[in-house]
C-alpha cells in the first residue's frame, strides 16, 4: 500500500465499484441461468463462466447473473433467461460458452434479440 | 476477479457470538467443495441491523436475507441457492404471526421503514477494506474540504445542518467547532467518545464495526476545520472486535497517507491514535474521560472553562460521539441543506437507536428525528412478543426516563423527549411489556448507577444509595406512606448538589416512573401488591386446580422441592418451600400456574 493523491481516490473507486456494485441490488438487467440438475449435467456451468467473463470484461455493473433452477425444459439445456427492465423475458437454449457470448452483445449491449438461439418471449402465466 | 453473488456475512459481535465464525468456515467449505470460488464471494460485514435473528447472510445481487444460520444449514444452502439457484425458504425472515416467508431484504419491513445516515454501509462494505469505503463515496469529503473549502466553511456547514451531539445533551456540532476553531493554541484535539456504557446499547459499537472509516473521516475533517492534528478515539476495552476494526482502518488510512503528515499531498496533518478505557460509566463525561487519557483518576472535575478552549493537557478539545462524527462526511458530501430537511424543526438529520427488552425485533434502527415511538415500536420493531401489551419504553440509558403507553405517539426529538421527562441520551431504547414492575425497574438502575458512580461527589455516592435502599424496601413491602416524596426530595437534591451531568441526570429514571407509574408504587406500599407479579416478597405462586392437568411437570421441575400432589390429581404449591422462581409457570402447558 502506497500514499496516495487525490486523483487516485477515483482510479481505487472505479476499480473496486465494478466488483462491489452488485451488493447494491439495482439492475437494468438480470441474466438467469438455469442451474437445475439437468442444466449442470447439460453444461450451465461452462456458460455461467462464459457469461461472468464476459459482464466483466464488458464492464457490464448493471446486469445482475443469478442462478435459477430447471426451467422445466430439461432437453433443451443449457438455457438462460434474459429479463431486460420494462421488457418481457427471453428464453434462450441449448447453449454455449460461445453463444452466451454473442447474447452478451447482441441483446444486453445491443438490444436486439439473437433470433438463432431464442426460444419464447414471455413468461408461462404463473397462478 | 468479478464474482457473480455476493455473500454478505454479519460479522458484528452479536452474531459472532452467535456463531457467525463457525458459519463462514462452513460457507467457506462448502463453497469449496462444489468448484464455486470462483464465482461466489464471501464479504464479512458489520451488523445489518437485525440482531436477534443473528447469524445473517444477506446473497446480493438478489438480496435474499438468510437468518438464524446454523452450521448444519449451510451445506444444504450453497447446494440449493449458490449451485442450484434456488433460494432456500426455511432459512429465510417470516414477520410474527404470518406464514410466509419475505425472501428480499427491502421488502422485510423492518429495513423498509429505516434511513441510513451514519449506518449508510452497513452491510454494504467489508469493514477491513479501505477500498471498499473509498467505493462508497469514501474520503470525497475529506478531499473536498481540503481542496475547496476552508474551516470557517466547513464550520458553517456544519452548524447551517443543525447537526447536534449523538451522544446525550445534544449540543449543536457546529458551534463546538466554531469554540474550538476560536481559541489559538499550538495543539488541539480532536476525541471520539467511543465510550458507550449504557445497558443495552450498541450504536456505537456497530458503527465502528460496520464502517470504521466514516469515523476516521469524520475526526479528519473535524481536525480541519478547528486547526487540530491529533485525533484520539476513547474506546472501552469490552469492545474488543471494535477495536480491533478501528486499529486496522486507521493503519490501512495511514498506509494510504489519508491519515498522518501531508495528507493527500494537500498539506493537512492529522492523525489519529486509539486509547482504551478500562470501561467506567462515568468515562463517558468529558472531564472524567480527560482525567482518564492524562493518566488519572476519572472523576468529572468543575468545568469553570470549556474544553474548547481548555480541555485535554490544557489545550483546546472538540469531544463528539461516534454516530456524530460518521454523519460528518454525508453532510459535506450532500450539504447542510439536505442535511436539514431531514427531521424535525429543531432536530436534523436521523437517529440510530437500539432497540433491546421485550420487542420482536430487537436490533439496531436508525430512522428520522420525529419518528414517533409508535412507528418504531411496532412498524420496525414489530412489536411485543406474545400480545403482551406495551407498558414503557426507556430511552437514553439510565440517565434517561420512561415514557408511558400514553405517549406512544410522541414524536422522538430531543425536545420532546425532554419535555416527557426523558432524554434522547445516545440511543439505548428498552421497551418493556406489561409483565415490567415499574419499582423493580427503578431499583435496577440505581443500584447500576449506584454502582457506577465515581464518589466524588457525596449527593450522587449516598444519594443514590439511599434511593436504592428505599426503593428496595418498596419492591420488598417495606414501603412507608412518605417514601415517594422523600424519594422525589432526594432525587432533587441529587440533581441540584451533583458535579457532572451523570449525576445530575441520575435520579430521572425514578423521577419519570413516580410521574407516570405511581399507582403502582402506591400499590406495593399500601396494599403491599405487585400489579405485574415481579417483587417477590408480594407475590405467591398458586396452582389452579381446575386447569391443572396432573402432568406433573411443574412437579418435577420445582429446584425447592416445594411442588407435592398425588398422580393424576391437580398440584399444590407449599407456600413455606416456595422460592418463586417462576419454573412452574414457565414450564406449564395449560397456563395452570397463577401469581397474585
Amino acid at each position: 500500500m502506497s500514499r496516495i493523491t487525490p486523483g487516485d481516490l477515483d482510479r481505487i473507486s472505479e476499480e473496486v465499484k465494478s466488483r462491489i456494485h452488485l451488493r447494491k441490488g439495482i439492475a437494468r438487467a438480470r441474466v438467469l441461468v438455469h442451474m437445475g440438475t439437468c442444466g449442470i449435467a447439460a453444461g450451465a456451468r461452462a456458460v455461467m463462466i462464459a457469461l461472468i467473463r464476459e459482464l466483466e470484461a464488458r464492464q457490464l455493473h448493471d446486469v445482475a447473473l443469478v442462478t435459477s433452477s430447471c426451467a422445466g425444459l430439461c432437453s433443451r439445456e443449457p438455457m438462460i433467461t434474459v429479463e431486460i427492465k420494462d421488457t418481457p423475458p427471453v428464453k434462450y437454449v441449448n447453449l454455449t460458452g460461445e453463444k452466451a457470448r454473442e447474447i452478451v452483445e447482441k441483446h444486453i449491449v445491443g438490444g436486439q434479440i439473437v433470433s438463432d438461439y431464442a426460444l419464447s418471449v414471455g413468461s408461462e402465466r404463473v397462478l | 476477479m468479478a464474482y457473480r453473488t455476493n455473500a454478505m456475512i454479519c460479522m458484528c459481535t452479536n452474531c459472532v457470538s452467535n456463531g457467525a465464525l463457525r458459519i463462514k468456515d462452513s460457507l467457506e467449505a462448502g463453497i469449496r467443495d462444489r468448484g464455486l470460488q470462483d464465482e461466489i464471494q464471501i464479504v464479512p460485514t458489520g451488523a445489518s441491523g437485525l440482531c436477534v435473528r443473528g447469524p445473517i447472510l444477506i446473497v446480493q445481487p438478489e438480496g435474499i436475507f438468510y437468518q438464524s444460520l446454523k452450521v448444519e444449514d449451510i451445506p444444504h444452502l450453497v447446494e440449493e441457492h449458490f449451485l442450484k439457484g434456488r433460494p432456500v425458504t426455511s432459512l429465510m425472515y417470516t414477520p410474527p404471526g404470518e406464514k410466509t416467508p419475505i425472501p428480499v431484504i427491502r421488502d422485510i419491513p423492518f429495513f423498509k421503514s429505516q434511513r441510513l445516515i451514519a449506518l449508510r454501509n452497513r452491510g454494504l462494505i467489508d469493514p477491513s477494506k479501505i477500498e471498499e469505503y473509498i467505493a462508497n463515496d469514501g474520503y470525497r469529503a475529506l478531499l473536498k474540504v481540503l481542496t475547496a473549502m476552508t474551516p470557517e466553511q466547513v464550520i458553517k456547514e456544519i452548524k447551517d445542518s443543525g447537526l447536534r451531539g449523538r451522544g446525550g445533551a445534544g449540543f449543536l456540532t457546529g458551534r463546538k467547532w466554531e469554540s474550538a476553531a476560536m481559541h489559538d493554541a499550538d495543539q488541539k484535539f480532536i476525541i471520539c467518545n467511543a465510550d458507550e456504557g449504557d445497558p443495552g446499547a450498541f450504536m456505537d459499537r456497530s458503527i465502528i464495526e460496520a464502517d470504521p472509516h466514516s469515523i476516521i473521516e469524520g475526526m479528519a475533517i473535524a481536525g480541519y476545520a478547528v486547526g487540530a492534528s491529533r485525533g484520539i478515539v476513547y474506546i472501552r476495552t469490552e469492545y474488543p472486535l471494535a477495536i480491533e476494526t478501528i486499529a486496522a482502518a486507521v493503519e490501512q488510512a495511514r498506509g494510504y497517507g489519508l491519515l498522518g503528515e501531508d495528507i493527500l499531498e494537500l498539506g493537512f496533518d492529522f492523525d489519529v491514535t486509539i486509547f482504551r478505557g478500562a470501561g467506567a460509566f462515568v468515562c463517558g463525561e468529558s472531564s472524567a474521560m480527560r482525567a482518564s487519557i492524562q493518566g488519572e483518576p476519572p472523576e468529572p472535575s468543575a468545568k469553570h472553562t470549556h474544553a474548547t478552549e481548555k480541555g485535554l493537557w490544557e489545550k483546546p478539545t472538540v469531544l463528539n460521539n461516534v454516530e456524530t462524527l460518521a454523519n460528518v462526511p454525508v453532510i459535506i458530501n450532500w450539504g447542510a441543506k439536505w442535511f436539514a430537511q431531514i427531521g424535525t424543526e429543531t432536530s436534523k438529520g436521523t437517529k440510530v437507536f437500539s432497540l433491546a427488552g421485550n420487542v420482536v425485533n430487537a436490533g439496531l434502527v436508525e430512522v428520522p428525528m420525529g419518528t414517533t415511538l409508535r412507528e418504531i415500536i411496532y412498524d420496525i420493531g414489530g412489536g411485543i412478543p406474545g400480545n403482551k401489551a406495551f407498558k414503557a419504553a426507556q430511552t437514553g440509558g439510565p440517565s434517561g426516563g420512561c415514557v408511558p403507553a400514553e405517549l406512544l405517539d410522541l414524536p422522538v426529538d430531543y425536545e420532546s423527549l425532554e419535555k416527557a421527562g426523558s432524554m434522547m441520551g445516545s440511543g439505548g431504547m428498552v421497551i418493556m411489556d406489561e409483565d415490567t414492575c415499574m419499582a423493580d425497574v427503578s431499583r435496577y438502575f440505581v443500584d447500576f448507577l449506584r454502582d457506577e458512580s465515581c464518589g466524588k461527589c457525596t449527593s450522587c455516592r449516598e444519594g443514590l444509595n439511599a434511593m436504592y435502599f428505599m426503593l428496595g424496601s418498596i419492591c420488598e413491602g417495606k414501603g412507608r406512606e412518605g417514601d415517594l416524596e422523600l424519594l422525589e426530595e432526594l432525587s432533587e437534591a441529587i440533581k441540584l448538589a451533583s458535579l457532572c451531568q451523570l449525576g445530575q441526570t441520575a435520579p430521572n429514571l425514578v423521577l419519570t416512573t413516580l410521574r407516570y407509574f405511581r399507582d403502582e408504587y402506591h400499590a406495593h406500599i399500601r396494599e403491599r401488591r405487585c400489579p405485574a407479579g415481579v417483587c417477590k416478597a408480594l407475590i405467591t405462586y398458586r396452582i389452579d386446580p381446575e386447569r391443572c392437568k396432573a402432568c406433573l411437570l411443574c412437579n418435577k421441575s420445582c429446584p425447592a422441592g416445594a411442588i407435592s400432589g398425588e398422580k393424576k390429581k391437580p398440584q399444590e404449591i407449599e407456600p413455606e418451600k416456595c422460592i418463586k422462581c417462576g419454573v412452574c409457570r414457565d414450564v406449564c402447558k395449560f397456563e395452570a400456574v397463577t401469581v397474585q
